[in-house]
């Protein structure tokens, strides 16, 4: 009754019409197995140039043979088999973008400054949250310098504590103690700042409340430090000190806190979207800014390990300071060329 | 337009159904606990391992160095060089804990090691394309959820325990237990990031069951009476979709006493008393002629679930 093209004996063999249908396309199938496999082995460069042309197209014959199989077909092994293995053309066709570098490219040709400008109300309330934490440490070291050693870290301050000699902190300020060390210190420092960045935008999770904590923690430490050195004249010093990597650790702390926040809010107030769906929209933009939070810090270490210790006049560590925060202010607010976050 | 699929084990609970880009229905399987928690305790060990093979052969470098520097009495150079050491150990440990995970989920398999060998992998909750944000949303997150609270509770067991290892212990059961809390399995990271975990499914064509018979007629020298076994529309009306794929399998597996039993069970049920002894030649026939039947009952538009449907 069928005027099938009789390309080999299994077609003829075949007694079944959906058997017939299955053998008629079995190469394709076959074929694109053979290319997922390999991909997912990572195999890509031992592929030829037809075959990772062909994928697509390998992978929508396969689906619709899925499809009419679906309607003609009621051998389960063969249903099963299409399945699996249209899901798995499906991986490797839909998976993560292969380049990373394209990727990289997007995200620093303009997705990361987008995606920073999408959450401005966070990075506000980060910042003023930073702002009221360096004003909280003030004040309560002013009030009572005990306040000072549960503040401040007792393995950073060393010889910086209240009563300390102007001589003594000017010290603690001084570059020039030898350029060994600085790399490591660098390394040290990127390590940890990084682990506590990731902390703070990691805590946004429990509705941003344990982030907001972690960044008041912060910066009373800055702002008990920036008392201990104005008690003894050496504000502008201090603070030309920290600004070569401050403004720009500062700057990719705010953002860390940000993100948190940005996730945090998005699962307490998820608006029209569900918890889910809206956790994951901010989740993702949260994410993105943290990849560039991760960056920042390479460089605010870099700066501290070796710019610091080898510039030591404040105004020239001044100067440093705020020209990298310029160039990074400058960098988040200009337009990008590729999409814009979408903003609520 | 299209009858659910009456085929396969029912009802694990984990069945979903994915829509891809181009309207294909997928159904998809969700990872089970005990998998995701096998594949985590292997990508621990991996990365422990690494870590320590890593600092074991950094660290007999550095031996090599240091005995040189005093044999050359103190020059800065072989000082730097140790530094130099250093700053990798700093980093390599850092990468380790934070891009294990990143770097082989975004690879074409969207699995770790661990994941791999458990056949398990992620996927975007949506059906999309995984990008690179959710793989590093999802695994930024497990900071708080692994790494964090276990450190917190090992400081703490070292301070003699206490409220602040309560605490601790409890954070950490927070997260762990996360997935018994939804029922896509999903953990902290997986919310976030709008992925979830998925079985990675890995299946052979088998042989066509229409040319597989005939090969088995050839193989036993057909010459028995194969074409005895002719069964009337009411004989094949008692069964559906549901049974034929139940036979199907039974006929896959070939196995002599199972053939036997449904052989006896159909026989019973269609009052037929011929077979016994030829169960395969039976099953066969009946299997390819309901088959035959009820797809053409498909092409007509009219399908049988199972033995309790009516017919249309």
């Amino acid at each position: 009754m069928s005027g099938v093209p009789g390309t080999s004996a299994a077609i003829e063999a075949a007694a079944l019409r959906s058997d017939r249908f299955r053998f008629e396309r079995e190469a394709d199938w076959k074929r694109l197995e053979a290319i997922v496999t390999r991909m997912e082995k990572g195999q890509l460069r031992r592929l030829s140039d037809e075959d990772v042309q062909a994928l697509p197209v390998l992978y929508r014959t396969v689906a619709s043979s899925l499809s009419v199989a679906r309607e003609i077909s009621l051998d389960a092994a063969t249903l099963g088999y299409l399945e699996a293995l249209v899901q798995r053309a499906w991986f490797v066709v839909y998976g993560p973008r292969s380049s990373l570098g394209s990727w990289l490219r997007s995200f620093i040709g303009g997705g990361w400054s987008a995606s920073v400008r999408a959450m401005w109300l966070d990075v506000l309330i980060a910042l003023a949250v930073m702002l009221a934490g360096v004003v909280t440490g003030w004040m309560l070291v002013a009030g009572d310098p005990d306040w000072y050693g549960s503040l401040v870290p007792g393995g950073l301050a060393d010889a910086r504590v209240p009563g300390a000699s102007r001589e003594v902190l000017m010290q603690s300020l001084d570059g020039a103690e030898g350029s060994t060390g600085l790399a490591a210190f660098a390394a040290y420092l990127f390590s940890n700042n990084a682990q506590v960045s990731i902390l703070a935008f990691a805590l946004g999770f429990a509705f941003g409340v344990p982030t907001l904590m972690l960044l008041v923690q912060n910066t009373a430490g800055l702002g008990a430090m920036l008392w201990l050195f104005s008690g003894q004249g050496l504000l502008l010093e201090f603070s030309a000190w920290l600004s070569v990597h401050g403004t720009t650790e500062l700057l990719a702390i705010l953002l860390a806190g940000a993100s948190g926040l940005h996730v945090g809010r998005a699962m307490a107030f998820p608006g029209q979207l569900g918890v889910l769906e809206a956790a994951a929209v901010a989740g993702l933009r949260a994410a993105q800014v943290m990849t560039g939070v991760v960056l920042m810090l390479v460089v605010a270490a870099l700066l501290e390990g070796f710019a610091r210790q080898l510039v030591p006049d404040p105004a020239g560590r001044l100067t440093i300071g705020l020209f990298m925060l310029a160039l990074w202010l400058a960098y988040i607010l200009a337009p990008g060329r590729t999409r814009h976050g979408a903003d609520k | 337009m299209s009858a659910p699929p009456a085929r396969r084990q029912r009802g694990t609970g984990r069945e979903r159904v994915l829509v891809t880009p181009e309207g294909i229905e997928l159904p998809i399987t969700i990872a089970s606990k005990g998998a995701r928690a096998g594949a985590l305790f292997m990508d621990l060990a991996f990365v422990t391992l690494a870590q320590i093979a890593t600092t074991i052969a950094l660290a007999s470098i550095a031996f090599g160095g240091l005995s040189k520097f005093f044999e050359a009495g103190g020059n800065s150079e072989s000082l730097g060089a140790l530094e130099f050491l250093f700053v990798i150990w700093i980093i390599a440990m850092f990468l380790f804990r934070n891009a294990w995970f990143l770097f082989f989920e975004l690879g074409p398999r969207g699995a770790t090691p661990g994941k791999r060998l458990a056949g398990i992998r992620v996927a975007a909750r949506d059906g999309g394309r995984l990008s690179v944000e959710m793989v590093i949303a999802r695994n930024l997150l497990r900071d708080i959820e692994l790494f964090l609270p276990i450190v917190f509770i090992a400081s703490a067991s070292e301070e003699g325990g206490g409220a602040a290892g309560l605490a601790a212990a409890a954070w950490f059961l927070v997260f762990a237990l996360f997935p018994f809390w939804n029922k896509d399995r999903l953990r902290a990271g997986d919310i976030v990031a709008g992925s979830w975990v998925v079985e990675q499914p890995r299946r052979k064509l088998e042989a066509a069951m229409s040319t597989a018979q005939a090969q088995v007629q050839a193989n036993s020298g057909a010459t028995e009476a194969h074409h005895a076994y002719r069964f009337t529309d009411e004989e094949l009306d008692v069964y559906g979709e549901y049974e034929l794929q139940t036979l199907e399998r039974v006929l896959r597996e070939d196995r002599r006493e199972s053939l036997e039993k449904v052989r006896e069970t159909i026989a019973a049920k269609i009052a037929r008393s011929d077979g016994q002894g030829d169960e395969r030649a039976f099953l066969d026939a009946y299997y390819n002629q309901l088959r035959a039947r009820l797809e053409t009952g498909m092409r007509m538009g009219t399908r049988k679930a199972d033995k309790f449907s009516g017919k249309g």
